[in-house]
């Protein structure tokens, strides 16, 4: 996208909406701002109607800041909390059906590539655990078998929270929620091993209490898609609606999963895929 | 290789060669001159072979962009994705396919995706059966997306070649289902006439859509595919109804390109007569062999062939049926969901009569047609 097609007609500014003209002459597109500069620049994300306290709110926010060329980014989402989010952002994003994200980002990266092929059109798939893991998971892991060149993101809250909490393929054994009233009788689905051996050239399991470590993740994921092959990133994301914790206490319950040893971060990256990014951040610095 | 030329020129002034083959051949020889980007295929009887054939003209280079999907609901999605990306695409499925995708489709339509699909007919489950049937026209009959229905392998070819101009315009932009029933016209060889190879249809203009291209070439700013109007409040739901309605008439803004490209939504033989047939599909074929026989009797007995059944021809039928003293639709499916179209549409409809049905797998005996009509003329 050029920036030429944001300019606003010198007889229309006066009446166009303040967000809009602020993301015109302090947005992300085009520049080199991140997760460091967030309150420096325009963000893409303009309210939101998320719980307050929401991980995907967090994540979301700090994910709209890493895009590494939001300019030319489509999302595609999936049904859930995430998906309220995504008409308040300056990106362009679709919302198709349940479950069914990764296909049409297939589709739509490689209907992209027909159409530019000289340019970086990143398509990346933000979707929740229950879209990602139990409903549309043939859909995502057909999608890393063809080694499609999208980014795939999970914000894993470990439930079903947009219909009212119900337990998902992603929930932790033993936990009490709607459609498991005795509590999970299996262990959360171990995603991030299943998309290294389905095919994904970087993985990556983050959260939003280090902001500048998931921005890290994240264009690193963004940009090895576009080269190498698909790439995936889980967010946790913890829902104080539905698992009955204070609003403020999102990060502290973050870092207290993970002090713990329930939540781990973790990496993984194939050999070609560390040697594209060691050339390409070579050529960055 | 090829020479873009105008969709008329093709459809009506370009030479045209007789050739021999199958409907599936009929698939790949309309994909090869309607200028493809992408198509995205799923293996089910009896479509397989169309999609092995459209792959073959991608490995020639006919097609820019073809791979196997996982399963149909996948493949349609893919489509829509690619759709929504800009590029023109195709598709095709049937039965049990049709049934696995079926979310997509009122989706197609309500993202005014102008995708083209093919629907090879076939029975569905249970009990299990591969044989033709048109039962799945009767689900889809409400869900948004233009269908035209071929008699056989000629009408496949035109309609699948014309559907992509009826589609893509900006006033239309809906999906256009392209019917033929399975084995009956799939696995056949009949005379078909082709343009030239070294003509095709004009590329898709991605900026003909009436919604944003998701490419990130326009506006971006708070701006999904489609509304988002989950919200409980006035407002979300006037949004929800208009848009439902528009979409309807985009289906009935395409009844003139329709008409013109096929020469009516419709078409009748000896419209005048006390007795009329009503059908469509390969039963329409049936149907004019029913009617000569019943013509050596000294029946006089009209023939009308249904080629588009959304948006269906309801003002054509309405005048053809006014004076006829009895409307005989015989149909390959157990509802007969095309009877109860043109009884829901014509006021004494007392004098429809739905029959003969035919599914599971058997073919129509014209002797089961001709039994109605004796029965219309006691």
């Amino acid at each position: 996208m050029t920036k030429n097609i944001l300019k606003m007609s010198p007889a229309f500014a006066d009446i166009i909406p303040a967000e809009y003209r602020e993301l015109v002459d302090n947005g992300p597109y085009g520049r080199d701002v991140g997760v460091a500069e967030l309150g420096t620049f325009k963000e893409l994300l303009e309210e939101h109607p998320l719980c307050a306290g929401c991980g995907l709110a967090l994540a979301l926010r700090i994910f709209l800041a890493s895009l590494p060329a939001p300019e030319d980014t489509i999302v595609v989402g999936s049904t859930g909390c995430s998906s309220l989010v995504f008409p308040q952002a300056a990106v362009q994003n679709i919302h198709s059906l349940f479950g069914n994200q990764n296909s049409v980002a297939s589709g739509l990266k490689r209907a992209l590539k027909l159409r530019f092929p000289d340019k970086d059109k990143d398509v990346i798939v933000v979707a929740g655990d229950g879209a990602t893991a139990d409903i549309g998971l043939d859909m995502v892991m057909h999608s890393w078998f063809r080694r499609e060149n999208i980014t795939t993101i999970m914000l894993d809250n470990e439930a079903y929270a947009n219909t009212g909490g119900q337990e998902s393929g992603m929930s932790q054994q033993g936990t009490v929620l709607y459609m498991a009233p005795k509590g999970k009788n299996f262990p959360k689905i171990s995603m991030p091993e299943l998309a290294r051996e389905a095919g994904c050239v970087y993985v990556a399991v983050g959260t939003p209490a280090q902001p500048r470590k998931l921005e890290k993740m994240l264009k690193r994921a963004i940009i090895l898609a576009r080269h190498v092959g698909p790439t995936y990133v889980q967010i946790m994301t913890p829902c104080p609606t539905n698992y009955k914790f204070k609003n403020n206490e999102t990060v502290n319950r973050l870092k207290g999963l993970e002090k713990d040893g329930v939540f781990k971060p973790r990496e993984y990256i194939t050999a070609e895929a560390q040697e594209a990014l060691n050339r390409l951040e070579e050529v960055s610095k | 290789m090829q020479k873009v030329v105008s969709p008329e020129h093709l459809f009506f002034e370009a030479p045209r060669e007789q050739v021999f083959i199958t409907g599936s051949e009929a698939v790949r020889e309309a994909v090869r001159r309607a200028n493809v980007d992408m198509a995205i295929s799923y293996p089910i009887t009896p479509q397989s072979e169309s999609m092995h054939l459209v792959g073959d003209i991608f490995k020639e280079g006919y097609i820019r962009e073809y791979f196997r999907g996982e399963n149909e609901f996948a493949v349609m999605s893919a489509v829509a994705g690619a759709s929504m990306g800009g590029v023109r695409v195709f598709t095709a499925t049937g039965g049990p396919g049709t049934l696995r995708a079926f979310e997509l489709f009122s989706t197609w339509s309500g993202a005014r995706l102008p995708i083209v699909c093919a629907f090879m007919t076939r029975g569905v489950n249970s009990p299990l059966t591969i044989q033709p049937d048109t039962i799945e026209m009767s689900y889809l009959l409400d869900t948004g997306m233009i269908m035209l229905h071929a008699e056989n392998a000629q009408d496949l070819y035109d309609y699948l070649l014309k559907a992509f101009p009826i589609a893509e315009q900006t006033e239309v932009h809906i999906p256009v289902g392209v019917f033929a029933d399975g084995f009956f016209v799939t696995h056949t060889r009949e005379n078909v006439k082709v343009a030239p190879v070294d003509i095709k249809l004009p590329p898709y203009n991605a900026y003909s859509a009436p919604v944003p291209v998701m490419d990130m070439e326009n506006v971006p700013f708070r701006q999904m595919r489609d509304p988002f109007v989950m919200k409980s409040n006035y407002v979300s739901y006037a949004a929800h109804a208009s848009w439902q309605q528009e979409v309807m008439a985009a289906a009935e803004r395409a009844r003139p390109s329709i008409s013109s490209y096929l020469g009516g939504l419709l078409e009748v033989e000896n419209a005048d007569a006390d007795i009329l047939i009503i059908t469509s599909g390969t039963a329409v074929s049936i149907a004019r062999e029913a009617v000569a026989q019943a013509k050596q009797e000294g029946l006089n007995v009209g023939l009308v062939k249904i080629k588009c059944i959304r948006p269906f021809p309801t003002e054509e039928i309405r005048a053809l049926t006014k004076n006829a003293k009895a409307v005989i639709v015989p149909e390959f499916n157990r509802v007969g969901w095309l009877a109860k179209e043109i009884k829901s549409i014509i006021p004494d409809n007392d004098k429809v009569v739905g029959a003969p049905r035919v599914f599971g797998g058997m073919t129509m005996p014209t002797q089961s047609i001709l039994a109605e009509i004796r029965r219309c003329q006691a």
